[in-house]
């Protein structure tokens, strides 16, 4: 394997000897959540055209361990909600969100995901940050796969960092009370 | 067949104040008449010897918020496939009583247009099946396409009116 390109994951920082490594559970259990991140796609309109072009062979989001989608909910860790949501989808949006398991994380694709983009309208709804709280914030209309990307890594970055206990922390909880989750 | 044909019939079967506000436009007759003669008349166009206008391409409704008494309208595009031949007739209802009456016992595609009518205009098509909202979420309390109600939505606060010039 000397001359092979595939470049694995860098350890977290830790105690290294023979035959042993040892580090804190937070930060293996991020490298493990980081890097093998399913998405579910919720695409509606030409966002997911984009993302179909990411998750393809030219831009590949298989090489940040998530090329295993999971359209169904329960096994997903990311809601990926790409392009524009009427008022009529937003409960269906919401129930996708509330079926995923923690830890959950949302990207928001796109202007019309993020806030309505140019469909300042009665029926749709302006940013999907009403119904559900989101992570991170892809803008573009649509997005390069290139920002989708960096927009995945960032929640990589989250998955990597952020205390395994998070989810139990008071302010998320108030944070899912705000939006009448739980 | 002439455009002047059928008005011409439609004079004699329903008398000469039937039918005004002729006009012809791109070669389709276009012509108003009252909210009672639609059912009649469309039934007379469907069943006419010669014409046989049996294929409703469209049913809208539209709102003149200025024509007082007659705010409300909706918009007939039948269809001659044997002649083919277009016709688009027009209805006018005061906007506190939009009551028009349905054609789905002629037309089974007017389900769902005159549903959509409702939706929009809040037009009521008395004796139709299930006459609720098709397109907009069913909590939505008014029907967005008359001009009282703004385009945009009335939730976004992001949007200050001295950045778009207003």
């Amino acid at each position: 394997m000397s001359n092979s390109t595939v470049q694995v994951a860098e350890a977290p920082p830790g105690v290294e000897g023979a035959g042993f490594f040892a580090t804190s559970l937070d930060n293996l259990v991020g490298l493990a959540r980081a890097n093998s991140l399913w998405p579910l796609p919720f695409a509606t309109s030409c966002c997911g055209i984009e993302f179909m072009s990411t998750m393809a062979s030219h831009y590949d989001i298989g090489r940040f361990g998530a090329e295993r989608l999971s359209f169904s909910a329960r096994q997903a860790d990311v809601l990926m909600v790409m392009g524009t949501i009427s008022k009529k989808m937003a409960p269906v949006v919401k129930q996708v969100y509330l079926q995923m398991a923690e830890p959950r994380w949302v990207l928001s694709v796109g202007a019309c995901a993020c806030s309505g983009g140019i469909f300042d309208t009665y029926s749709v709804l302006q940013g999907i940050d009403r119904i559900i709280p989101v992570d991170v914030y892809v803008p573009g209309c649509p997005p390069r796969p290139e920002q989708i990307l960096d927009g995945f890594m960032q929640i990589q970055e989250l998955a990597k960092n952020e205390s395994t206990r998070r989810r139990n922390e008071p302010e998320y909880k108030a944070l899912l009370a705000s939006y009448g989750i739980e | 067949m002439e455009n002047q044909q059928i008005t011409d019939a439609l004079q004699a079967q329903f008398g000469a104040d039937a039918v005004y506000g002729v006009t012809e436009s791109h070669g389709i007759l276009q012509f108003t008449t009252g909210v009672d003669n639609i059912v009649p008349m469309l039934h007379f166009l469907y069943a006419h010897p010669e014409f046989k206008f049996q294929f409703l391409t469209d049913l809208a409704g539209i709102h003149f918020p200025d024509a007082k008494g007659q705010e409300l309208g909706v918009i007939y595009h039948v269809h001659s496939l044997e002649n083919n031949v277009r016709l688009m007739i027009k209805a006018y209802a005061p906007i506190d009583a939009p009551h028009f009456p349905t054609i789905t016992g002629l037309y089974a595609a007017a389900n769902w247009m005159e549903r959509e009518a409702f939706d929009f205009y809040g037009i009521l098509f008395d004796g139709h099946p299930n006459l609720t909202r098709i397109l907009n979420m069913d909590e939505m309390d008014y029907h967005p396409m008359r001009k009282e109600y703004p385009l945009e939505d009335a939730t976004r606060h992001d949007k200050i009116d001295e950045l778009f010039g207003r």
